[in-house]
């Protein structure tokens, strides 16, 4: 396997603990409430955005395809990225892990002998722990989203991928705000509380030495570099200071210019209901001789981070089509319930579920294939129509297969087998394949329905057992039919 | 991988004379009466039913949790159980998912599964399509809600099909409950291995249940029902599920649950 890991990473150990994180968090009455409201917000607002039923399924047809397409041409348009921006003037780097792109970064910036970074919403920053790696090292990182703001200042992760503090409520974030801001005039009206908040900010702004951003679309076409943003903070992380680093994985490449405005239509709706963000940068190059203003140095590092297996199989590379628009999350009834943290990833709710194992490993996140009634919500949503159910299946199949013997499809595979589960299932397929055997054990079952246990494991916790019936189906058919015969 | 909801798509047979009947594993061993009745309503309309005794489960157990092998070999034992070229119809929205789409891929070195999994019919879906069935109703005047399995409501479109028959009933009066469209939190498995985010789950669909002041819940799949009304049951809440075949035959014969053979005790949790 090329993509090992070195360390185990602290999302590794979170993912590990997602029973425990569960439990406490569906204790969290104010917790479930935050998401129950936030995620009915969202779900109304997506329905809004789109006039008919048929305009939606023309165009998550159309950019399905852009992005399958993409991905099908994806080391050639990585190539054609990398000569087209550094013909611009940006300089590429290729990182296959977290660590590398982290070095790379902290390199950038012990160049410049820089000290502070102000940083635009980026969640492959997320991935690779960007601000832990560099405080380390003595530098200072200020997220200057408002959702990240306050995420950083609780010192938590973002528990949604595009509302990083959905999981707070006004009042929290007002009593987070008067903790830790000087001079803060407590209020719980949202406006007063962005706009003190952003005043801090617009001075961090100025200080910074360095920007770092994500990337919503990589043009491969004409190297350019599109960022998604409604604060304007992602501008300013971009334009004001000297030096600009990008970070992104290297699914986000499209082949044409003309493929990002489907996408990006697709992506505002299905995200907030938005028909077009506040904000939208295209980012060509750094500062051109004569003009006053724009970073003077650019740089894109490109990640790999586990996405490169689940691009060599078929299936499961249509986990990268991903444009991180949350609509999955904003649906899914377990996440409505759990919230974000609980899942221990950056990257929570179904995506999650599916694009952390590739992160992370089979093995410290063979809890989340599971964690799913598979009751569709994501696929029925999402807007390049990933199917979601379909791909948590197939990493039930990989989770529980046994190891020896197979091809290597993901690092962790056969982490999740359990021998006796898999024997129950051997039984259950001998029993069930054969019609002597299967009407054995149901006349078994039935003559001993009174030894049928009272209570289920979990079943019996919130239920009660169900009652096996005296007489099966098969049985009163065939009562029912010898009644005929006779008469 | 088969595109979800393109039930509308399909090219629906004229009325047969024969059928088979699926009856799904839960049916067979926890609410046989369902089966019954269904039966029952199909031969009132004039259809035979075949019912092979050799049928035993679809093999979604297994294929949802990963053992795809052992699922591939239940799938096709059922496919061999139902060799005439006439409709399959299966009283499970979940199961008619599993041996209509899903089946497909799993049996796909199977060169007749197609031919197999074009005659599968949920059985809403075969009354509504097929059978173009116009219940009359002979019932009280009642408010029911309809709770629809998510496999059933994406796979097979089963909340537009069981939605226009009971809204064909004259004296039911159907009403919406908050977050209709919302998974109760069976899953299959998925209740016992993460049972706590099940239970939050059922808490609400339940809740919501009871919030919509109905006599009873519809449904078109047991799987859903038993966890439903397993919360309701350890609730004492009175509220119970009816599967969607058994209460159109007793509004078509003007029986209440209680009246039908007495039901609601036997089979009702």
């Amino acid at each position: 396997m090329k993509h090992v890991h070195e360390e185990e990473s602290k999302y590794a150990a979170s993912a590990k603990d997602f029973r425990k994180n569960v439990t406490r968090d569906l204790a969290n009455e104010e917790l479930r409430a935050n998401f129950r409201g936030a995620m009915d917000y969202l779900m109304d607002k997506r329905k809004s955005a789109f006039s008919s039923a048929d305009e939606l399924e023309v165009l998550r047809e159309q950019c399905k395809l852009i992005k399958q397409r993409c991905l099908a041409k994806l080391p050639h348009l990585l190539e054609q990225l990398e000569d087209k921006l550094e013909h611009n003037g940006i300089k590429v780097h290729w990182a296959e892990t977290v660590t590398e792109a982290n070095e790379i970064i902290a390199q950038l910036i012990a160049e410049k002998k820089a000290k502070t970074v102000v940083k635009g919403k980026s969640m492959v920053s997320e991935e690779t722990a960007l601000n832990d790696y560099l405080e380390a090292r003595d530098v200072e990182c200020l997220e200057s989203d408002m959702g990240e703001y306050i995420v950083q200042l609780a010192k938590q992760h973002p528990s949604h991928i595009i509302m990083p503090a959905i999981h707070q409520n006004k009042q929290q974030v007002a009593q987070l705000f008067a903790d830790n801001i000087d001079g803060f005039e407590y209020s719980t009206d949202v406006d007063t509380l962005i706009q003190q908040g952003r005043t801090i900010l617009r001075d961090k702004f100025c200080q910074a030495d360095v920007g770092i951003s994500g990337v919503n679309f990589a043009v491969a076409e004409t190297g350019t570099l599109c960022l998604v943003e409604n604060e304007g903070n992602g501008r300013m992380c971009t334009t004001i200071p000297d030096l600009h680093i990008a970070i992104t994985g290297i699914e986000k490449v499209v082949e044409h210019l003309a493929d990002v405005p489907p996408l990006l239509s697709l992506l505002t709706r299905s995200a907030t209901g938005q028909a077009i963000s506040t904000y939208f940068n295209m980012i060509s190059s750094p500062r051109k001789q004569g003009e006053k203003d724009g970073p003077k140095e650019v740089h894109l590092v490109l990640l790999d981070n586990g996405r490169s297996q689940a691009f060599a199989d078929e299936e499961l590379r249509q986990t990268l089509q991903c444009i991180r628009c949350g609509a999955c999350m904003n649906h899914c009834p377990v996440y409505t319930r759990i919230g974000g943290h609980a899942y221990g990833t950056v990257y929570p709710g179904p995506i999650g579920k599916i694009i952390s194992p590739h992160m992370l490993g089979l093995d410290a996140t063979t809890n989340l294939p599971t964690a799913s009634t598979l009751c569709g919500a994501c696929g029925e949503v999402c807007p390049v129509k990933i199917p979601i159910p379909k791909i948590l299946l197939r990493l039930r199949e990989e989770s529980v297969k046994p190891n020896r013997e197979q091809p290597q499809v993901m690092q962790g595979q056969g982490a999740g087998r359990s021998a006796v589960e898999a024997i129950i299932w051997k039984i259950w397929a001998q029993v069930h394949k054969s019609p002597t055997l299967y009407a054995l054990s149901m006349w078994c079952l039935t003559r001993c329905r009174f030894l049928m246990p009272k209570k289920l494991a979990g079943w019996t916790s919130v239920r009660t057992a169900p009652k096996l019936a005296a007489t099966t189906l098969h049985q009163q058919i065939k009562a029912k039919q010898a009644k005929q015969g006779r008469g | 991988m088969q595109p979800v909801n393109t039930q509308h798509l399909r090219n629906y047979p004229k009325k047969p004379t024969q059928v088979y009947l699926f009856g799904t594993c839960i049916v067979d061993s926890f609410f046989p009466d369902s089966g019954m009745d269904a039966i029952e309503l199909l031969e009132r309309e004039g259809i035979e039913v075949i019912y092979p005794q050799g049928q035993s489960c679809c093999g979604q157990p297994a294929y949802n949790s990963g053992y795809k092998e052992e699922a591939k070999a239940v799938a096709m034992a059922q496919v061999k159980q139902f060799p005439l070229d006439i409709p399959v119809v299966v009283i499970s929205g979940s199961c008619g998912g599993m041996m209509r789409h899903h089946y497909l891929d799993l049996l796909s070195d199977d060169p007749a599964i197609n031919n197999f999994c074009q005659r599968v019919f949920e059985f809403t879906e075969f009354l509504v399509h097929v059978l173009r069935l116009k219940p009359i109703d002979q019932g009280e005047k009642e408010r029911v809600a309809l709770h629809t399995s998510c496999a059933a409501r994406r796979e097979m479109g089963v909340h537009i099909t069981g939605n226009k028959l009971i809204s064909q009933l004259a004296n039911v009066d159907l009403v919406l409950h908050d977050y209709e469209s919302e998974c109760c939190g069976f899953g299959g498995t998925f209740a016992v291995k993460h049972a706590d985010i099940s239970a939050a789950m059922v808490a609400d669909k339940s809740k919501h249940l009871v919030a919509s002041d109905v006599v009873r819940y519809v449904s078109a799949d047991h799987g859903c029902m038993m966890n439903i009304n397993g919360a309701l049951d350890y609730q004492k809440e009175s509220l119970r599920g009816e599967h969607i075949a058994s209460y159109l035959l007793n509004r078509i014969k003007g029986q209440s649950k209680a009246q039908s053979k007495g039901q609601s005790a036997k089979e009702a949790l």
